[in-house]
Parts: C-alpha cells; sequence; structure tokens
C-alpha cells in the first residue's frame, strides 16, 4: 500500500467517524472560523479558557470536509485542553503530523493542519495580535 | 464514423507513443484518467520541441540570421496552421498564441471588455462557465460598471436555453460560453448561443477548453466571434494556448499588454501596432511550444477528430454505465452521447472525493478532486467537491475497471 491509505489508519477514520467534542460551545471565550478551498473543508473551533485568561479549558469543534481536516481537527481537540494559549501558538505543522501519526501525503497537508491553523488564529484575534476581519485559510 | 471504425481504432499504437502511459508507481502501472486537466504528450511532439532546441532554437522576428528565420518560419507556420484546425479561414491573422485559455480570456476582457463595456452593458455568462471565464468577466464587468447574468443549468446538467433568451437581451454586450462543460460534461449548442447573441448585436466568446481536444471543432460553423482552448489539453505541450477571433474584431482591437516584437513604430512619445497576431504577442514568444503545438494538431488528425470523438464517446459511455450501476455512487451531468464530453464527475456516499481520490491514488488510478474552478456550480449542485474521471483516446475500458474496482477499497476503509 502506498501513501493513499497508510493515510486512512484505524485511528484516522476512528476520529472521521466518532468525532469528538464536536458542536459548539455555549460560551466560548473565542472562536474563529476557517477553510482549505482545496477540498473544500470548513472547520469552526470553539475555545473557552480558564479564569488565569491562560489556559485551555474546553474545546469544540464543527465543520464538514475531508477526513484528513476533520480527523485532525478531533483530535487537536482532544490534546488542547489544560494546554496554554503560549503553547497553542508554540505548535507547528509537524506536531500536527505526529499527532495524527501517519504519513500525510504533500498534497493534502493543507487538509491536516487547518484546524489547528483556526485554533491559532482565533487566539491570536482574541490577543489582538490579528486582524479579526481574517478569514483563515490553508490556500498557501 | 460506424462503430466498426471506432473499435478499428489501433489503440495499442496510440499508446506506443505515450511512453509515460507505461510508468510505475510502487509497482503499479499509472491509470491516468485525469485528462481534462492535461493530457500526455507523445513522442512525435516532444521529438518536434526537442528538434527545435536541438537543431534551430533561435528568436523569433527580427533576426536576420538563418537560425532565426527557420524559427519565424516555424513559429507563424504554426498560427496558420492550429488556425486551419479550427477551421478559421483567415489563418494567422485570426489565431493569437497566448499562455492558455484563461490569458485568452484575460485579453479578450480587458482589451475589449474594459474599453467598450459600460454601466447599463450586460455580459451573459452561464452557471457552469469555469472560473476561467466565469472570475474573469466578472471581475472586468465590476470594474467596467456593467452587470453579469448566469444562464440557469437545468437538473439534467444542460443549459436552460429559454431562460438563455431571457438573458440575452439588446443590453447584452458580450456571452462567454463553455463549449464542453469540465465538470459536467455537457455539450453546449454553441452555434445556437452564438445565432442569440448576434440577434442582439452581442459578441459571443466560446471557451473550447474541453472541446477542442475531443471533437472536431469549426469556430466559422459555430460563428463564434471569438474561440480560446489549451495546447496541454489536446496532446500539446503546456504555456501555450489560443485565441480564435474573427479578422475583422481582432484588427480593431487595442492589445492589452505591451512590449518588444508588437510594434509597427515607436517614437518617445508614442507607438503604432504590428498586424495580427503580433500585436497581441509582445515579448518572446513560447517558439518552442508552438512547434510542439504544431506537432499535436498534425497528431490528432493522423488519427482523425471523429475518431478521438467517437473514442470519447464509447470510453465515457463505458465508465457512465459502470458508475451508474454503483448504488452509492451519484454522477453529474447530462446522460452519455452526443451531448456529453468524455469526463465523469461523481461522488461516492460517505467518502469525500479528496479522501477517495487518495485511495485510488494507491491503486495508481489518477483521478481528481475538488471543484474543477466551477465553485458556484458545485454550490448549486450542493456538494463542496466531486471526483471527476476524464478520458482520452489513449485510454482504455480495463483502466475504467480499475477505477470502478478500487472503489470498493474506499467502501471498507469507510465503511
Amino acid at each position: 500500500m502506498g501513501l493513499g491509505s497508510d493515510m486512512y489508519r484505524q485511528q484516522i477514520l476512528d476520529h472521521y467517524k466518532n468525532p469528538r467534542n464536536y458542536g459548539e460551545l455555549e460560551d466560548p471565550t473565542f472562536s474563529h472560523v476557517g477553510e482549505n478551498p482545496m477540498c473544500g473543508d470548513e472547520i469552526r473551533m470553539d475555545i473557552r479558557l480558564a479564569d488565569d485568561g491562560e489556559t485551555i479549558e474546553n474545546v469544540a469543534f464543527s465543520g464538514d470536509g475531508c477526513a484528513i481536516s476533520q480527523a485532525s481537527a478531533s483530535m487537536l481537540s482532544t490534546k488542547l485542553a489544560g494546554k496554554t494559549v503560549d503553547e497553542l501558538l508554540e505548535m507547528d505543522r509537524d506536531d500536527v503530523i505526529d499527532m495524527l501519526g501517519v504519513d500525510i501525503s504533500p498534497m493534502r497537508v493543507k487538509c491536516a493542519v487547518l484546524a489547528e491553523k483556526v485554533a491559532q488564529d482565533g487566539a491570536e484575534i482574541y490577543r489582538g495580535e490579528l486582524d479579526k476581519e481574517k478569514t483563515t485559510t490553508t490556500e498557501d | 464514423m460506424s462503430q466498426q471504425d471506432v473499435e478499428g481504432l489501433d489503440v495499442e499504437r496510440i499508446r506506443a507513443d505515450f511512453p509515460i502511459l507505461e510508468r510505475e508507481v510502487d509497482g503499479k502501472q499509472v491509470v491516468y484518467l485525469d485528462n481534462a486537466a492535461t493530457t500526455h504528450t507523445p513522442e512525435p511532439v516532444v521529438e518536434a520541441m526537442s528538434d527545435y532546441y536541438r537543431r534551430y532554437n533561435a528568436n523569433v522576428h527580427r533576426g536576420i540570421h538563418h537560425l532565426s528565420q527557420e524559427a519565424s518560419v516555424a513559429y507563424e507556420d504554426a498560427h496558420d496552421r492550429v488556425a486551419e484546425f479550427v477551421g478559421a479561414s483567415g489563418g494567422r491573422e485570426e489565431l493569437v498564441f497566448t499562455k492558455n485559455t484563461t490569458e485568452s480570456e484575460n485579453l479578450i476582457a480587458y482589451s475589449w471588455g474594459l474599453s467598450e463595456l459600460g454601466p447599463g452593458d450586460e455580459v451573459v455568462l452561464t452557471e457552469m462557465e469555469h472560473h476561467a471565464s466565469l472570475v474573469t468577466w466578472q471581475q472586468i464587468a465590476k470594474r467596467a460598471g456593467a452587470d453579469v447574468k448566469y444562464v440557469r443549468v437545468d437538473d439534467t446538467g444542460r443549459l436552460d436555453m429559454d431562460h438563455a433568451r431571457e438573458c440575452i437581451t439588446d443590453d447584452t454586450a458580450m456571452v462567454s460560453v463553455v463549449h464542453v462543460s469540465n465538470t459536467l460534461g455537457t455539450v453546449n449548442p454553441v452555434s445556437e448561443l452564438a445565432d442569440i447573441a448576434h440577434d442582439h448585436d452581442a459578441y459571443i466568446f466560446v471557451d473550447g477548453a474541453q472541446a477542442v481536444p475531443t471533437r472536431p471543432v469549426d469556430v466559422e460553423a459555430i460563428d463564434a466571434d471569438f474561440y480560446a482552448f489549451s495546447g496541454h489539453k489536446m496532446v500539446g505541450p503546456t504555456g501555450i494556448g489560443c485565441l480564435y477571433g474573427k479578422a475583422d474584431i481582432l484588427e480593431d482591437l487595442e492589445p492589452y499588454h505591451y512590449g518588444g516584437g508588437m510594434i509597427r513604430k515607436v517614437t518617445f512619445e508614442d507607438s503604432t501596432w504590428g498586424d495580427v497576431p503580433w500585436k497581441f504577442e509582445p515579448g518572446t514568444p513560447p517558439i518552442a511550444e508552438a512547434v510542439g503545438l504544431h506537432a499535436a494538431v498534425d497528431y490528432l488528425e493522423d488519427i482523425g477528430m471523429e475518431r478521438v470523438r467517437a473514442r470519447e464517446e464509447a470510453l465515457t459511455e463505458y465508465a457512465y454505465d459502470r458508475l451508474a450501476a454503483e448504488d452509492d455512487v451519484e454522477i453529474y451531468g447530462p446522460e452519455p452521447g452526443p451531448e456529453r464530453g468524455g469526463l465523469v464527475s461523481f461522488n461516492l456516499e460517505g467518502v469525500h472525493a479528496h479522501d477517495l481520490t487518495s485511495i485510488l491514488n494507491d491503486h495508481a488510478v489518477a483521478i481528481r478532486a475538488g471543484d474543477h474552478c466551477t465553485q458556484p456550480l458545485h454550490d448549486k449542485l450542493g456538494v463542496a467537491a466531486s471526483a471527476r474521471a476524464s478520458f482520452y483516446v489513449y485510454n482504455t475500458r480495463a483502466e475504467i475497471d480499475a477505477l470502478v474496482e478500487a472503489l470498493e477499497d474506499a467502501r471498507t476503509l469507510f465503511a
């Protein structure tokens, strides 16, 4: 088997078929939407911070798209609780690919990193470091 | 062309001209079903381009030396040859080389559209336009203050011609329509649309990117004012496209980009332009690509475009029937026949088109997934993306079988 089916290991299919933390939070500290125009993937991430304003307390995601983007969002949602916003912002694409635990073919990396980028842009907008009109996209 | 003639096509001999069809990935021979995106390149085309670089590479037009003369003649003759191929009797005076279909659209949109369109004018497009036409005219119309209307696509994937007659009015200045849809495969009645446009003194621009490679095209029989297509979708090289325009219209048009090689006389104050097509081709043009496109046209004519069309229809019907027999496959566009070009867009229930394409890639089956540069059409279809298999004269039924059989793997994974 080549790259394709290797990408669809049990863990990814499990998160795709049974997404964790799917839905919207009632009282998110911030939420943000992004898209990957190539696949038509769309993801919204809701994040609630603890009273310290730094620690991620609760995460939910919603949206639809390919298995890689949706599984990645589901897995990320389970990893973020307990992390600080700084730790979220320090994550990079390798962290996502490590989390997925499979080789992602080059053309599909945009699908894999969408959720992470949405969460990070949401956090930066919350902190006033990013223009809030900006829509997150993994086009480039 | 009888069925027997179609089956008489020596596909094995044709395939031998395309060494890339032998290409293996991970030990599997690639099944290439992405021909609407780009076709492969046969040896005679590669040879013609190599020969240019090996024997007479030189810049064109102004060179007095021998190599430049050879290159110039080859470059200029390619215009006549391609013009003849699409039925343009004016030869090079009606055939401009561009980068691709998109640039051909932009050339007319900028050159004609920006100067001629204004408030109160209408540009009529269809809901199945490729972004090459849709985005170009949408943006130029916006800058010119003109309106854009879209002819509806009906439930069968065909244009609603009654709606077309409603949309095209005396306010219409340009009708831009795709000849063969790259998503639905629909072959549009462009000649009828040309008549409607001309009844209202509007121009018609036909996007022939999927038509010229797959069927005989006669721009004069269609009565198109402009007609665009790309070299790389018709066994030619990338980097070259074509714009046909009626001689009298092109003659009066101002160029939209400027530079050397296009001028008659230049002073510090002003410049005058050379003849068509050169005034639209400033700078060093795609010379090797023109030589390659000439060879591509020769190659296709050797096979015969009626045979190419018959082969496309036969393969499409086979693929359509095989896919339609699967309960969990949804196909978009008209049923097979003369009104459908050589591609089938579809979705497998429960599997996103990109996931499906990744899984098919494991079986070395190459198809495309996405919105195929027709996002608004996909919105209308209610899907974010679709998978698309597209065929060319060298494809076989066995390759379509490989596609259909590989779907099972996707079903198993996503069950």
